[in-house]
Protein backbone atom coordinates (compact mmCIF):
# COMPACT_ATOMS: atom_id res chain seq x y z
CA UNK A 1 0.00 0.00 0.00
CA UNK A 2 1.40 3.23 -1.02
CA UNK A 3 1.34 6.28 1.95
CA UNK A 4 1.85 9.34 0.56
CA UNK A 5 1.53 13.07 2.28
CA UNK A 6 -1.04 15.15 0.44
CA UNK A 7 1.04 18.20 1.32
CA UNK A 8 4.07 16.74 -0.71
CA UNK A 9 2.38 16.51 -3.69
CA UNK A 10 1.22 20.31 -3.10
CA UNK A 11 4.26 21.34 -3.32
CA UNK A 12 5.11 19.81 -5.95
CA UNK A 13 2.23 20.41 -8.07
CA UNK A 14 2.51 24.32 -7.22
CA UNK A 15 6.23 23.99 -9.17
CA UNK A 16 4.22 22.82 -11.81
CA UNK A 17 1.97 25.50 -12.16
CA UNK A 18 4.71 28.13 -11.23
CA UNK A 19 6.48 26.90 -14.33
CA UNK A 20 3.71 26.96 -16.37
CA UNK A 21 2.05 30.25 -15.78
CA UNK A 22 3.83 33.06 -14.09
CA UNK A 23 0.04 34.87 -12.84
CA UNK A 24 0.54 31.93 -10.13
CA UNK A 25 1.31 33.34 -6.63
CA UNK A 26 1.52 31.83 -3.12
CA UNK A 27 0.86 33.32 0.14
CA UNK A 28 1.78 31.31 3.42
CA UNK A 29 1.57 32.53 7.29
CA UNK A 30 4.70 31.36 8.94
CA UNK A 31 4.15 27.34 8.51
CA UNK A 32 5.55 26.81 4.92
CA UNK A 33 7.63 24.01 5.58
CA UNK A 34 4.47 22.22 6.64
CA UNK A 35 2.47 22.90 4.08
CA UNK A 36 5.16 22.64 1.88
CA UNK A 37 4.85 26.11 0.28
CA UNK A 38 8.35 26.48 1.02
CA UNK A 39 8.79 24.07 -2.47
CA UNK A 40 7.64 26.94 -4.42
CA UNK A 41 9.13 29.71 -2.37
CA UNK A 42 12.50 28.09 -3.16
CA UNK A 43 12.07 27.78 -6.95
CA UNK A 44 10.15 31.09 -7.25
CA UNK A 45 10.88 33.71 -4.69
CA UNK A 46 9.76 36.40 -6.19
CA UNK A 47 6.13 35.12 -6.40
CA UNK A 48 6.05 33.87 -3.18
CA UNK A 49 4.68 35.67 0.01
CA UNK A 50 5.98 34.77 3.80
CA UNK A 51 2.87 36.82 5.53
CA UNK A 52 4.29 35.81 9.04
CA UNK A 53 2.10 35.21 11.57
CA UNK A 54 -1.22 37.86 10.34
CA UNK A 55 -4.02 35.23 8.23
CA UNK A 56 -6.27 37.97 8.39
CA UNK A 57 -3.96 40.16 6.13
CA UNK A 58 -2.48 37.36 3.91
CA UNK A 59 -6.15 36.79 3.08
CA UNK A 60 -7.55 40.05 2.33
CA UNK A 61 -4.35 40.72 0.40
CA UNK A 62 -4.64 37.71 -2.08
CA UNK A 63 -7.92 39.17 -2.88
CA UNK A 64 -5.66 42.52 -4.23
CA UNK A 65 -3.41 40.44 -5.69
CA UNK A 66 -6.46 38.12 -7.37
CA UNK A 67 -7.94 41.96 -8.72
CA UNK A 68 -4.81 42.60 -10.97
CA UNK A 69 -5.09 38.93 -12.79
CA UNK A 70 -2.68 36.95 -10.16
CA UNK A 71 -3.93 33.30 -9.59
CA UNK A 72 -3.53 33.11 -5.91
CA UNK A 73 -2.71 29.96 -3.91
CA UNK A 74 -3.38 30.67 0.10
CA UNK A 75 -1.85 27.99 2.44
CA UNK A 76 -1.47 27.79 6.32
CA UNK A 77 -3.00 24.88 8.58
CA UNK A 78 -6.69 24.52 8.27
CA UNK A 79 -8.04 26.08 11.10
CA UNK A 80 -5.71 29.21 10.69
CA UNK A 81 -7.75 29.21 6.99
CA UNK A 82 -10.60 29.47 7.85
CA UNK A 83 -11.85 30.56 11.06
CA UNK A 84 -9.59 33.36 11.79
CA UNK A 85 -9.57 35.00 8.41
CA UNK A 86 -12.98 34.52 7.79
CA UNK A 87 -14.23 38.12 7.39
CA UNK A 88 -11.58 38.56 4.90
CA UNK A 89 -12.76 35.50 2.82
CA UNK A 90 -16.36 35.80 3.07
CA UNK A 91 -16.45 39.79 2.28
CA UNK A 92 -13.11 40.10 0.13
CA UNK A 93 -12.58 36.75 -1.32
CA UNK A 94 -16.15 35.16 -1.85
CA UNK A 95 -18.11 38.04 -2.43
CA UNK A 96 -16.16 39.91 -4.74
CA UNK A 97 -15.55 36.38 -6.32
CA UNK A 98 -11.76 36.15 -6.80
CA UNK A 99 -9.76 33.71 -8.17
CA UNK A 100 -7.86 32.43 -4.73
CA UNK A 101 -7.33 28.56 -4.16
CA UNK A 102 -7.02 28.19 0.12
CA UNK A 103 -4.78 25.01 0.18
CA UNK A 104 -5.19 24.60 4.37
CA UNK A 105 -3.38 21.65 5.47
CA UNK A 106 -3.62 20.17 9.11
CA UNK A 107 -7.59 19.38 8.70
CA UNK A 108 -9.20 16.83 11.00
CA UNK A 109 -8.63 14.72 14.30
CA UNK A 110 -5.22 13.32 12.54
CA UNK A 111 -3.54 16.30 12.95
CA UNK A 112 -3.08 14.23 15.98
CA UNK A 113 -0.40 15.38 18.63
CA UNK A 114 -0.56 18.87 18.32
CA UNK A 115 -4.33 18.84 19.83
CA UNK A 116 -7.75 20.07 19.83
CA UNK A 117 -6.53 24.20 18.99
CA UNK A 118 -4.94 22.72 15.60
CA UNK A 119 -7.88 19.98 14.71
CA UNK A 120 -9.87 22.20 12.59
CA UNK A 121 -13.84 19.69 12.13
CA UNK A 122 -16.02 22.65 11.40
CA UNK A 123 -14.05 24.36 8.66
CA UNK A 124 -16.00 23.08 5.64
CA UNK A 125 -19.44 23.86 7.91
CA UNK A 126 -18.17 27.81 8.39
CA UNK A 127 -17.25 28.21 4.87
CA UNK A 128 -20.24 25.82 3.05
CA UNK A 129 -22.38 28.49 4.15
CA UNK A 130 -20.85 31.04 2.12
CA UNK A 131 -21.27 31.58 -2.17
CA UNK A 132 -19.25 31.27 -4.67
CA UNK A 133 -16.90 29.20 -2.93
CA UNK A 134 -16.18 25.41 -4.07
CA UNK A 135 -14.74 22.85 -1.24
CA UNK A 136 -12.75 19.90 -2.42
CA UNK A 137 -12.04 17.10 0.12
CA UNK A 138 -9.45 14.74 -1.50
CA UNK A 139 -9.17 11.34 -0.43
CA UNK A 140 -5.10 10.60 -0.87
CA UNK A 141 -2.36 12.14 -2.86
CA UNK A 142 -3.15 11.90 -6.27
CA UNK A 143 -6.46 13.10 -6.23
CA UNK A 144 -5.32 16.00 -4.11
CA UNK A 145 -3.06 16.88 -7.21
CA UNK A 146 -6.35 16.68 -9.49
CA UNK A 147 -8.25 18.92 -7.34
CA UNK A 148 -5.18 21.49 -7.45
CA UNK A 149 -5.46 21.49 -11.03
CA UNK A 150 -8.85 21.51 -11.57
CA UNK A 151 -8.73 24.64 -9.18
CA UNK A 152 -6.13 26.18 -10.53
CA UNK A 153 -8.30 25.32 -14.25
CA UNK A 154 -11.02 26.89 -13.06
CA UNK A 155 -11.92 30.75 -12.03
CA UNK A 156 -13.48 31.91 -8.68
CA UNK A 157 -12.45 30.96 -5.21
CA UNK A 158 -11.76 27.14 -3.85
CA UNK A 159 -10.87 25.44 -0.59
CA UNK A 160 -8.54 22.50 -0.99
CA UNK A 161 -8.82 20.57 2.57
CA UNK A 162 -5.91 18.61 2.90
CA UNK A 163 -4.11 16.23 6.36
CA UNK A 164 -1.23 16.22 7.80
CA UNK A 165 -0.77 12.55 8.06
CA UNK A 166 0.41 10.31 4.96
CA UNK A 167 -2.53 8.82 3.31
CA UNK A 168 -3.39 5.31 1.83
CA UNK A 169 -3.48 5.41 -2.06
CA UNK A 170 -6.33 4.67 -3.16
CA UNK A 171 -6.43 1.62 -5.96
CA UNK A 172 -9.54 2.22 -8.96
CA UNK A 173 -10.68 5.76 -8.23
CA UNK A 174 -12.09 7.21 -11.38
CA UNK A 175 -10.99 10.22 -13.18
CA UNK A 176 -11.11 13.46 -11.19
CA UNK A 177 -14.33 15.33 -12.04
CA UNK A 178 -15.04 18.43 -10.52
CA UNK A 179 -18.37 18.07 -8.65
CA UNK A 180 -18.47 14.76 -9.28
CA UNK A 181 -19.19 11.82 -6.62
CA UNK A 182 -18.23 8.42 -8.06
CA UNK A 183 -18.51 4.66 -6.87
CA UNK A 184 -15.56 2.93 -5.82
CA UNK A 185 -17.49 -0.35 -5.05
CA UNK A 186 -20.94 -1.73 -5.86
CA UNK A 187 -23.02 -3.79 -3.26
CA UNK A 188 -26.49 -4.09 -1.92
CA UNK A 189 -27.03 -3.58 1.57
CA UNK A 190 -26.01 -0.04 2.37
CA UNK A 191 -24.47 3.20 0.40
CA UNK A 192 -20.94 4.09 2.51
CA UNK A 193 -20.44 8.10 1.04
CA UNK A 194 -17.01 9.39 2.30
CA UNK A 195 -14.72 11.99 1.78
CA UNK A 196 -11.01 12.42 2.28
CA UNK A 197 -8.98 9.72 4.56
CA UNK A 198 -12.76 8.87 5.70
CA UNK A 199 -12.72 7.32 1.95
CA UNK A 200 -10.06 4.65 3.23
CA UNK A 201 -12.04 3.89 6.12
CA UNK A 202 -15.21 3.09 4.82
CA UNK A 203 -13.26 0.62 2.54
CA UNK A 204 -11.49 -1.22 4.89
CA UNK A 205 -14.96 -1.23 6.81
CA UNK A 206 -16.88 -3.13 3.61
CA UNK A 207 -13.85 -5.52 4.17
CA UNK A 208 -15.03 -6.18 7.20
CA UNK A 209 -18.89 -6.11 6.30
CA UNK A 210 -18.61 -8.93 3.89
CA UNK A 211 -17.14 -10.81 5.63
CA UNK A 212 -20.14 -10.84 7.58
CA UNK A 213 -22.14 -11.57 4.82
CA UNK A 214 -23.43 -7.44 4.43
CA UNK A 215 -22.35 -5.75 1.02
CA UNK A 216 -22.08 -2.07 0.46
CA UNK A 217 -21.57 0.41 -1.98
CA UNK A 218 -18.68 2.93 -1.41
CA UNK A 219 -18.87 6.02 -3.06
CA UNK A 220 -16.09 8.87 -2.72
CA UNK A 221 -18.01 12.33 -2.87
CA UNK A 222 -14.35 14.87 -3.09
CA UNK A 223 -16.65 17.90 -3.60
CA UNK A 224 -18.84 18.66 -1.07
CA UNK A 225 -19.57 22.42 -2.78
CA UNK A 226 -21.47 21.90 -5.44
CA UNK A 227 -22.92 19.01 -4.04
CA UNK A 228 -23.09 16.47 -6.62
CA UNK A 229 -27.18 16.12 -6.31
CA UNK A 230 -27.91 13.73 -8.91
CA UNK A 231 -25.25 10.99 -7.99
CA UNK A 232 -26.67 11.34 -4.10
CA UNK A 233 -30.35 10.69 -4.91
CA UNK A 234 -29.11 8.13 -7.72
CA UNK A 235 -27.11 6.28 -4.72
CA UNK A 236 -30.91 6.79 -2.72
CA UNK A 237 -33.13 5.01 -5.03
CA UNK A 238 -30.32 2.10 -5.09
CA UNK A 239 -30.43 1.91 -1.58
CA UNK A 240 -32.58 2.42 1.51
CA UNK A 241 -29.85 2.59 4.25
CA UNK A 242 -26.61 5.59 3.63
CA UNK A 243 -24.29 6.16 5.80
CA UNK A 244 -22.10 9.13 5.38
CA UNK A 245 -18.60 9.56 6.85
CA UNK A 246 -16.23 12.62 7.34
CA UNK A 247 -13.48 13.42 9.45
CA UNK A 248 -15.07 16.70 10.65
CA UNK A 249 -18.26 17.48 12.50
CA UNK A 250 -21.38 15.63 11.65
CA UNK A 251 -23.11 18.93 11.50
CA UNK A 252 -22.71 21.17 8.13
CA UNK A 253 -20.27 18.93 6.18
CA UNK A 254 -21.11 16.49 3.83
CA UNK A 255 -23.33 14.50 5.93
CA UNK A 256 -25.50 17.69 5.95
CA UNK A 257 -25.15 18.14 2.32
CA UNK A 258 -26.46 14.77 1.60
CA UNK A 259 -29.56 15.06 4.23
CA UNK A 260 -30.32 18.58 2.75
CA UNK A 261 -30.32 16.85 -0.83
CA UNK A 262 -32.37 13.58 0.38
CA UNK A 263 -34.83 14.89 2.80
CA UNK A 264 -35.77 16.93 -0.46
CA UNK A 265 -35.38 14.23 -3.66
CA UNK A 266 -35.83 11.04 -1.94
CA UNK A 267 -36.07 10.89 1.78
CA UNK A 268 -33.88 7.62 2.84
CA UNK A 269 -32.36 6.41 6.29
CA UNK A 270 -28.85 8.26 6.91
CA UNK A 271 -26.48 7.87 9.52
CA UNK A 272 -23.05 9.96 10.07
CA UNK A 273 -19.76 8.85 10.74
CA UNK A 274 -18.45 11.75 11.98
CA UNK A 275 -17.19 13.78 14.94
CA UNK A 276 -20.31 14.14 17.37
CA UNK A 277 -20.42 17.91 18.71
CA UNK A 278 -17.02 17.57 20.75
CA UNK A 279 -13.93 18.99 20.15
CA UNK A 280 -10.48 17.03 19.42
CA UNK A 281 -7.43 16.29 22.08
CA UNK A 282 -3.88 15.04 21.60
CA UNK A 283 -3.04 11.45 20.82
CA UNK A 284 -1.87 9.70 17.76
CA UNK A 285 -3.91 9.61 14.29
CA UNK A 286 -4.87 6.23 14.64
CA UNK A 287 -5.66 6.54 18.78
CA UNK A 288 -7.60 9.59 17.68
CA UNK A 289 -9.81 7.92 14.75
CA UNK A 290 -10.29 4.87 17.13
CA UNK A 291 -11.94 6.91 20.05
CA UNK A 292 -13.46 9.48 18.17
CA UNK A 293 -15.37 6.16 16.41
CA UNK A 294 -13.90 7.17 12.42
CA UNK A 295 -12.37 4.08 11.97
CA UNK A 296 -13.22 1.17 9.49
CA UNK A 297 -13.99 -1.00 12.68
CA UNK A 298 -16.45 1.57 14.13
CA UNK A 299 -17.84 2.07 10.57
CA UNK A 300 -18.59 -1.44 10.49
CA UNK A 301 -20.22 -1.73 13.54
CA UNK A 302 -22.24 0.99 13.14
CA UNK A 303 -23.48 -0.40 9.55
CA UNK A 304 -24.58 -3.13 11.08
CA UNK A 305 -26.41 -1.64 13.57
CA UNK A 306 -27.87 0.68 11.47
CA UNK A 307 -29.15 -2.92 9.55
CA UNK A 308 -29.93 -4.56 12.29
CA UNK A 309 -32.29 -1.62 13.54
CA UNK A 310 -33.78 -1.36 10.21
CA UNK A 311 -34.97 -4.86 10.02
CA UNK A 312 -36.37 -4.91 14.18
CA UNK B 1 -0.86 75.76 -10.65
CA UNK B 2 -4.11 78.21 -9.02
CA UNK B 3 -5.85 77.28 -11.92
CA UNK B 4 -5.72 73.47 -11.56
CA UNK B 5 -6.72 74.29 -7.42
CA UNK B 6 -9.46 76.20 -8.40
CA UNK B 7 -10.67 73.35 -10.56
CA UNK B 8 -10.33 70.86 -7.63
CA UNK B 9 -12.22 72.93 -5.52
CA UNK B 10 -14.88 73.20 -8.15
CA UNK B 11 -14.99 69.46 -8.36
CA UNK B 12 -14.78 68.83 -4.79
CA UNK B 13 -18.45 71.18 -4.19
CA UNK B 14 -19.82 69.46 -6.86
CA UNK B 15 -19.09 66.14 -5.54
CA UNK B 16 -20.80 67.88 -2.00
CA UNK B 17 -23.25 68.31 -3.94
CA UNK B 18 -23.86 64.84 -5.27
CA UNK B 19 -23.31 63.64 -1.89
CA UNK B 20 -26.19 65.19 -0.51
CA UNK B 21 -28.80 64.72 -3.22
CA UNK B 22 -27.69 61.13 -3.41
CA UNK B 23 -27.98 60.33 0.06
CA UNK B 24 -31.87 62.38 0.43
CA UNK B 25 -32.96 60.51 -2.43
CA UNK B 26 -31.60 57.34 -0.99
CA UNK B 27 -33.20 58.14 2.65
CA UNK B 28 -30.10 56.30 3.97
CA UNK B 29 -26.46 56.29 4.02
CA UNK B 30 -23.23 57.57 4.92
CA UNK B 31 -22.70 61.37 5.12
CA UNK B 32 -20.10 62.53 7.14
CA UNK B 33 -17.33 60.23 6.53
CA UNK B 34 -17.93 60.67 2.69
CA UNK B 35 -17.61 65.07 3.08
CA UNK B 36 -14.69 64.64 5.24
CA UNK B 37 -13.09 63.06 2.64
CA UNK B 38 -14.51 64.98 -0.44
CA UNK B 39 -11.01 66.95 -1.38
CA UNK B 40 -8.62 63.80 -0.95
CA UNK B 41 -11.17 62.08 -3.40
CA UNK B 42 -11.66 65.14 -5.61
CA UNK B 43 -7.44 65.14 -5.83
CA UNK B 44 -7.25 61.64 -6.88
CA UNK B 45 -9.68 61.44 -9.62
CA UNK B 46 -9.16 64.86 -10.98
CA UNK B 47 -5.44 64.99 -10.72
CA UNK B 48 -3.37 62.26 -8.44
CA UNK B 49 -4.42 59.15 -10.49
CA UNK B 50 -3.57 58.05 -13.60
CA UNK B 51 -6.52 56.46 -15.20
CA UNK B 52 -9.24 56.15 -18.13
CA UNK B 53 -12.82 56.10 -17.24
CA UNK B 54 -12.92 54.94 -21.09
CA UNK B 55 -11.47 51.14 -19.97
CA UNK B 56 -11.40 50.97 -16.38
CA UNK B 57 -9.47 47.86 -16.40
CA UNK B 58 -6.47 49.36 -18.51
CA UNK B 59 -3.66 47.28 -16.68
CA UNK B 60 -1.34 50.46 -16.23
CA UNK B 61 -4.07 52.01 -14.11
CA UNK B 62 -3.06 53.62 -11.02
CA UNK B 63 -5.50 51.74 -8.71
CA UNK B 64 -7.69 52.92 -5.85
CA UNK B 65 -8.93 51.56 -2.64
CA UNK B 66 -11.98 52.33 -0.15
CA UNK B 67 -11.39 50.96 2.67
CA UNK B 68 -13.72 52.71 4.41
CA UNK B 69 -16.67 51.44 2.50
CA UNK B 70 -19.24 53.19 4.00
CA UNK B 71 -18.26 56.64 2.12
CA UNK B 72 -19.20 54.86 -0.91
CA UNK B 73 -21.53 58.10 -2.09
CA UNK B 74 -18.22 60.64 -2.34
CA UNK B 75 -16.79 57.63 -4.68
CA UNK B 76 -19.38 56.99 -6.45
CA UNK B 77 -20.01 60.88 -6.94
CA UNK B 78 -16.64 60.89 -7.87
CA UNK B 79 -16.65 57.96 -10.52
CA UNK B 80 -20.11 59.18 -12.33
CA UNK B 81 -17.94 63.18 -12.55
CA UNK B 82 -15.17 61.48 -14.70
CA UNK B 83 -17.65 59.34 -16.71
CA UNK B 84 -17.19 55.83 -15.01
CA UNK B 85 -20.94 55.13 -15.29
CA UNK B 86 -24.18 57.61 -16.26
CA UNK B 87 -24.81 59.81 -13.03
CA UNK B 88 -28.50 58.86 -13.20
CA UNK B 89 -26.99 55.72 -11.06
CA UNK B 90 -26.95 57.79 -8.63
CA UNK B 91 -30.40 58.34 -8.06
CA UNK B 92 -30.91 54.65 -7.45
CA UNK B 93 -28.52 54.09 -4.53
CA UNK B 94 -29.27 51.61 -2.34
CA UNK B 95 -32.40 51.03 -3.46
CA UNK B 96 -33.29 47.44 -4.86
CA UNK B 97 -31.22 45.93 -7.93
CA UNK B 98 -29.32 49.20 -8.29
CA UNK B 99 -25.62 49.29 -9.52
CA UNK B 100 -24.72 51.16 -6.79
CA UNK B 101 -25.02 49.16 -3.28
CA UNK B 102 -24.71 50.84 0.23
CA UNK B 103 -21.17 49.85 0.52
CA UNK B 104 -18.59 50.13 -2.30
CA UNK B 105 -19.11 47.24 -4.70
CA UNK B 106 -17.02 44.91 -7.63
CA UNK B 107 -19.54 45.67 -9.79
CA UNK B 108 -19.32 49.45 -10.25
CA UNK B 109 -16.83 50.17 -12.95
CA UNK B 110 -14.16 52.03 -11.50
CA UNK B 111 -13.98 50.09 -8.59
CA UNK B 112 -11.46 46.92 -8.48
CA UNK B 113 -12.59 45.70 -4.82
CA UNK B 114 -15.46 45.71 -3.10
CA UNK B 115 -15.04 47.11 0.50
CA UNK B 116 -18.23 47.13 3.58
CA UNK B 117 -16.05 45.05 6.47
CA UNK B 118 -14.00 47.60 7.92
CA UNK B 119 -10.20 47.01 8.06
CA UNK B 120 -9.09 44.72 5.61
CA UNK B 121 -8.44 47.61 2.84
CA UNK B 122 -4.78 48.45 3.64
CA UNK B 123 -3.90 44.80 2.80
CA UNK B 124 -6.29 44.83 -0.27
CA UNK B 125 -4.13 47.58 -1.32
CA UNK B 126 -1.22 45.14 -0.52
CA UNK B 127 -2.03 43.13 -2.60
CA UNK B 128 -2.13 44.92 -5.41
CA UNK B 129 0.86 46.77 -5.03
CA UNK B 130 3.08 43.57 -4.82
CA UNK B 131 0.89 42.63 -7.99
CA UNK B 132 2.45 45.50 -9.39
CA UNK B 133 6.31 45.15 -8.05
CA UNK B 134 5.70 41.83 -9.54
CA UNK B 135 4.95 42.60 -12.63
CA UNK B 136 7.40 45.76 -12.69
CA UNK B 137 4.51 48.06 -13.45
CA UNK B 138 5.15 51.68 -12.65
CA UNK B 139 1.53 52.15 -10.99
CA UNK B 140 0.42 53.51 -7.90
CA UNK B 141 -1.82 52.36 -5.04
CA UNK B 142 -3.77 54.52 -2.85
CA UNK B 143 -5.95 53.49 -0.15
CA UNK B 144 -8.01 55.36 1.72
CA UNK B 145 -8.82 54.39 5.26
CA UNK B 146 -11.58 55.89 7.90
CA UNK B 147 -9.99 56.63 11.19
CA UNK B 148 -12.34 54.91 13.34
CA UNK B 149 -11.25 51.45 11.04
CA UNK B 150 -7.45 51.91 12.29
CA UNK B 151 -8.79 50.02 15.43
CA UNK B 152 -8.91 46.93 13.62
CA UNK B 153 -6.10 44.68 14.29
CA UNK B 154 -5.77 43.92 9.82
CA UNK B 155 -4.89 47.55 9.31
CA UNK B 156 -2.00 46.75 11.29
CA UNK B 157 -1.02 43.31 10.23
CA UNK B 158 -0.76 44.82 6.79
CA UNK B 159 1.51 48.11 7.84
CA UNK B 160 3.91 45.68 9.30
CA UNK B 161 3.56 43.86 5.75
CA UNK B 162 3.60 46.87 3.81
CA UNK B 163 6.78 48.25 4.93
CA UNK B 164 8.48 44.88 5.23
CA UNK B 165 7.44 44.12 1.30
CA UNK B 166 9.11 47.73 1.23
CA UNK B 167 6.00 48.28 -1.35
CA UNK B 168 6.85 52.49 -2.15
CA UNK B 169 4.44 52.41 -4.55
CA UNK B 170 1.47 51.86 -2.36
CA UNK B 171 0.13 54.99 -0.44
CA UNK B 172 -2.34 55.61 2.30
CA UNK B 173 -4.60 58.13 3.15
CA UNK B 174 -6.14 58.58 6.67
CA UNK B 175 -9.39 60.94 6.88
CA UNK B 176 -8.59 61.74 10.24
CA UNK B 177 -12.13 63.53 11.24
CA UNK B 178 -12.00 62.34 14.67
CA UNK B 179 -15.37 60.50 14.72
CA UNK B 180 -16.77 57.48 14.90
CA UNK B 181 -20.34 55.68 15.15
CA UNK B 182 -20.48 55.89 19.10
CA UNK B 183 -18.83 59.24 19.04
CA UNK B 184 -15.21 60.80 19.13
CA UNK B 185 -12.67 58.56 18.58
CA UNK B 186 -10.44 59.86 21.77
CA UNK B 187 -13.22 58.50 23.54
CA UNK B 188 -14.01 55.26 22.26
CA UNK B 189 -10.61 54.03 21.19
CA UNK B 190 -8.15 56.43 21.40
CA UNK B 191 -5.76 55.96 18.49
CA UNK B 192 -2.64 58.65 19.70
CA UNK B 193 -0.05 58.92 18.99
CA UNK B 194 -0.67 58.47 15.74
CA UNK B 195 2.09 59.07 14.15
CA UNK B 196 4.35 57.80 16.03
CA UNK B 197 2.58 54.76 15.63
CA UNK B 198 2.42 55.24 12.09
CA UNK B 199 6.47 55.62 11.70
CA UNK B 200 6.95 52.44 14.29
CA UNK B 201 5.74 50.32 11.65
CA UNK B 202 8.04 51.41 9.45
CA UNK B 203 6.16 54.04 7.33
CA UNK B 204 6.78 57.56 6.13
CA UNK B 205 4.18 60.12 6.99
CA UNK B 206 2.81 63.07 6.11
CA UNK B 207 0.57 65.63 7.67
CA UNK B 208 -2.30 68.13 5.89
CA UNK B 209 -5.51 69.75 5.93
CA UNK B 210 -7.45 67.22 4.63
CA UNK B 211 -9.52 70.13 3.35
CA UNK B 212 -6.22 72.36 1.49
CA UNK B 213 -6.22 71.16 -1.97
CA UNK B 214 -2.42 72.22 -2.48
CA UNK B 215 -1.32 70.76 0.99
CA UNK B 216 -3.23 67.47 -0.21
CA UNK B 217 -1.44 67.71 -3.99
CA UNK B 218 2.36 68.24 -1.80
CA UNK B 219 1.49 65.27 0.36
CA UNK B 220 0.97 63.02 -2.53
CA UNK B 221 3.82 64.51 -4.59
CA UNK B 222 5.99 63.29 -1.63
CA UNK B 223 4.65 59.95 -1.41
CA UNK B 224 5.27 59.67 -4.73
CA UNK B 225 8.96 60.75 -4.61
CA UNK B 226 9.63 58.78 -1.49
CA UNK B 227 11.51 55.43 -1.99
CA UNK B 228 12.05 52.51 -0.22
CA UNK B 229 8.97 52.18 2.25
CA UNK B 230 5.37 53.34 2.02
CA UNK B 231 3.95 56.57 2.99
CA UNK B 232 0.70 57.18 4.80
CA UNK B 233 -0.91 60.71 4.82
CA UNK B 234 -2.78 61.60 7.72
CA UNK B 235 -5.69 64.15 6.53
CA UNK B 236 -6.71 66.07 9.40
CA UNK B 237 -10.42 66.23 8.49
CA UNK B 238 -13.65 67.92 9.71
CA UNK B 239 -16.55 65.31 9.80
CA UNK B 240 -19.50 66.45 7.53
CA UNK B 241 -17.14 69.55 6.10
CA UNK B 242 -19.10 71.67 3.86
CA UNK B 243 -22.65 71.89 5.64
CA UNK B 244 -22.91 73.57 8.94
CA UNK B 245 -25.19 71.06 10.76
CA UNK B 246 -23.12 68.26 9.70
CA UNK B 247 -20.14 69.17 10.95
CA UNK B 248 -18.50 67.61 13.83
CA UNK B 249 -22.17 65.55 14.26
CA UNK B 250 -21.67 62.08 15.15
CA UNK B 251 -25.67 61.93 14.29
CA UNK B 252 -24.37 62.06 10.61
CA UNK B 253 -22.02 59.53 10.65
CA UNK B 254 -24.67 57.45 9.46
CA UNK B 255 -27.92 59.24 8.99
CA UNK B 256 -28.98 60.25 5.61
CA UNK B 257 -30.40 64.79 5.13
CA UNK B 258 -33.87 65.18 5.34
CA UNK B 259 -35.77 67.08 2.40
CA UNK B 260 -35.55 70.22 4.38
CA UNK B 261 -31.78 69.15 5.49
CA UNK B 262 -30.92 68.66 1.86
CA UNK B 263 -32.49 72.09 0.64
CA UNK B 264 -30.64 74.16 3.32
CA UNK B 265 -27.21 71.96 2.92
CA UNK B 266 -27.24 72.54 -0.91
CA UNK B 267 -27.88 76.76 -0.43
CA UNK B 268 -24.84 76.32 1.91
CA UNK B 269 -22.54 74.40 -0.64
CA UNK B 270 -23.72 77.29 -3.25
CA UNK B 271 -22.76 80.08 -1.13
CA UNK B 272 -19.18 78.38 -0.65
CA UNK B 273 -19.25 77.47 -4.08
CA UNK B 274 -20.04 81.61 -5.47
CA UNK B 275 -17.39 82.45 -2.52
CA UNK B 276 -14.92 81.20 -4.30
CA UNK B 277 -15.76 81.72 -7.86
CA UNK B 278 -15.82 84.91 -6.99
CA UNK B 279 -11.57 84.82 -5.73
CA UNK B 280 -9.89 85.07 -7.81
Amino acid sequence: MELLYARDIYGKTLIELGKKDKRVIVLDADLSGSTRTAMFAKEFPERFFNFGVAEQNMMAASAGLASCGKIVFVSTFAMFATARPLDQLRNTVCYNNFNVKIVATHAGITVGEDGSSHQALEDIAILRSIPNIRIVVPADAPEARDAIISAYNTEGPFYIRLGRAKVPTIQNKRPFALGKGYILEEGKDLAIIACGIMVYQALEANKILKEKGISATVANIHTIKPIDEKFIVDIARRHKHIMVCEEHQSVGGLYSSVCEVLSRENPVKIQSVGVNDRFGQSGSPQELLDAYELSSPHIARKAESFLMAAQS
Amino acid sequence: MKKKIKSLKRKANQIRKLIIEMLATAGSGHPGGSLSSTEIIACLFFEVLRHNPKDPTWPKRDRFHLSKGHACPVLYAALSLCGYFDKEELWHLRKFGALLQGHADRRVPGIDVGSGSLGQGLSVALGMALAGKIDKEDYRVYCLMGDGELQEGNIWEAAMAAAHFRVDNLCGIVDYNRFQIDGRIEEVMNLEPLVNKWEAFGWHVVQCDGHNIEELLECFREADSTKGKPTVIIAHTVKGKGVSFMEHVVDFHGRAPSEKERKIALEELEEIESAEESIE
